[in-house]
């Protein structure tokens, strides 16, 4: 057993000593991994925030109320009471257009054209929020809202989320596309390495076979050179990931205080990050394997 | 401790090497493989160490039938044995101690076994002060000492040379038989290939002669 671990961290150091012998095209084929990683990683993490993001509004449908321009103070108090009563309905609230132009004139930037207005052209509106409902039920409530009296129009504000939702659906398929894609590319370029590798090192494995060296012991540090090839690649991505993230939120929080939402991109978390290093040191460690198979037994002393 | 039964050796394209033969090296002797290059004096040391298959007859080293061997138990056979190269297969990309060590690596030793152990036999050989030189600033002899080193580490049971003096002057190819006489010394059986006449001449231990594959007798 201790010889067993002291083997094993003899290979381990053979491969760092390896990795480090040529920094930079160690470095280059190791980023070549990172980069075309970031590709499916990044749309992944978009999505995954989109997917959370929608989620929080397919789970509380919002149903946006307006009153005709010239509604008086009692359709207001009708209709409230109406909502009152009515069912299927969370919470709602009334927001009267003097709050609505006051919003706009603060948040959109348009405050200048809002002064300029004579006279105030919103209407005012209810906001309400409904329990979980299926589409069809929930346009059901739509139609009943629309024949009160005195109500302009009445739109389901979660519509855009559901056409997101479907989009958020396709484009997962699409990531599983491009990362398998991209796991071939990555055990190919380390099929490749550990071939360059093994050629370079031929008279070390034909004196290692000669002196009794197992076919494992000969495989043992490539394999390792591979896996941890592919978990630098790993790492790379990630990196790039992050600052991915990074520079799209300092982006994201003045849109978000426009939209008057939390629009932020969450970093992927440990767990998300150890799963993408372990795929991809298999990966690594298949392709050194494959390489290995193909290229160690045609070396044989003479 | 090496029983060769019937043993022929045909190469692919025809050529036949070995023929016929029969003899057994005895635990802890010391024996010389001599005939004209050409004999099959390097054809016998690979089939020993299982680099080449016999085409019939039958090999035993050390109570194992080489040629029946599965190929994954080859590598414990050749950890049995030490073997000089006749083209020495020294790696130039590394110390004389990091050639010295390889042998116990695939072994599997601890690293202050393994220290020790290179340095008891790089001092036997007479290199200990040469440890962390590169082999191409090596003379030829020492290259040759190097390459003994390398074989005798491991404290195999069977020690196997081909050609170990070739290429070196008188004195040099002295001293090297004279490391090869003090393993035989110490019990370890010596299989030496050679046609160099002077070693022979010095030498009362057996001497195998081949001629065109066959044992002179």
């Amino acid at each position: 057993m201790k010889v067993w671990i002291s083997q094993h961290w003899q290979a381990l150091g053979l491969t760092v000593k390896q990795f480090f012998f040529k920094p930079i095209s160690s470095f280059l084929s190791v980023a070549v991994i990172g980069i075309a990683f970031s590709f499916p990683l990044g749309i992944y993490t978009v999505l995954e925030n989109l997917q959370s993001f929608s989620d929080h509004f397919v789970h509380s449908p919002q149903i946006s109320l307006f009153l005709k321009i010239d509604a008086t103070e009692f359709d207001i108090e009708n209709i409230n009471s109406r909502l009152e009563s009515f069912d299927g309905i969370t919470s709602f609230q009334f927001i009267s257009n003097e709050i609505a132009l006051a919003q706009l004139q603060h948040e959109s930037g348009m405050g200048d054209i809002a002064l300029h207005l004579k006279k105030n052209p919103l209407p005012h509106a209810f906001v309400i929020h409904t329990q979980h409902m299926p589409s069809d039920k929930l346009e059901e409530s739509r139609l009943t809202l629309q024949q009160w009296p005195a109500v302009e129009y009445v739109q389901i504000d979660s519509d855009w989320i559901k056409k997101m939702y479907a989009f958020v659906k396709l484009g997962r398929v699409a990531v599983v596309m491009l990362s398998s894609l991209l796991g071939v590319a990555l055990v190919i370029v380390i099929f490749n390495t550990i071939r360059l590798q093994i050629l370079t090192k031929q008279e070390e494995i034909e004196v290692s076979k000669l002196i009794g060296a197992t076919d494992r012991f000969i495989r043992r540090p490539f394999l390792y050179f591979g896996a941890l090839q592919g978990m630098a690649g790993a790492l790379i991505a990630w990196i790039i990931i992050t600052l991915g993230i990074k520079m799209v939120n300092d982006n994201l929080t003045e849109l978000s205080q426009l939209y008057e939402l939390s629009l932020r991109l969450a970093p992927l978390s440990l767990f998300q990050i150890l799963l993408l290093s372990a795929i991809a040191g298999f990966l690594g460690w298949l392709g050194a394997r494959l390489s290995v198979a193909q290229h160690l037994s045609r070396i044989e002393p003479k | 401790m090496i029983t060769f039964d019937n043993v022929y050796k045909r190469y692919p394209d025809g050529y036949e090497a070995l023929a016929n033969l029969i003899f057994t090296i005895h635990a802890g002797e010391m024996v010389f493989i001599t005939g004209h290059s050409g004999a099959g004096k390097s054809t016998l040391l690979k089939l020993i160490a299982a680099i080449e298959k016999p085409t019939s007859g039958s090999i035993t080293v050390s109570d194992q039938i080489v040629n029946k061997l599965k190929k994954g138990m080859i590598p414990f056979l050749r950890r049995s044995l030490g073997i000089i190269f006749q083209d020495q297969k020294i790696l130039y990309d590394r110390t004389v101690f990091a050639n010295v060590m390889l042998p116990l690596q695939v072994h599997g030793f601890e690293k202050n076994v393994m220290e020790r152990r290179v340095r008891a036999a790089l001092d036997k050989v007479g290199l200990l002060n040469k440890e962390k030189a590169y082999p191409i600033t090596l003379s030829g002899g020492e290259k040759q000492r190097l390459c003994i080193a390398r074989a005798v580490v491991h404290r195999p049971l069977i020690l196997i040379a081909d050609e170990p003096t070739a290429n070196l002057d008188v004195a040099y190819a002295q001293n090297i038989m004279d490391v090869f006489r003090s393993f035989h010394q110490v019990g370890v059986t010596v299989l030496i290939a050679t046609h160099d006449q002077t070693i022979l001449n010095d030498s009362i231990a057996r001497i195998l002669s081949l001629n065109q594959g066959k044992l002179v007798v």
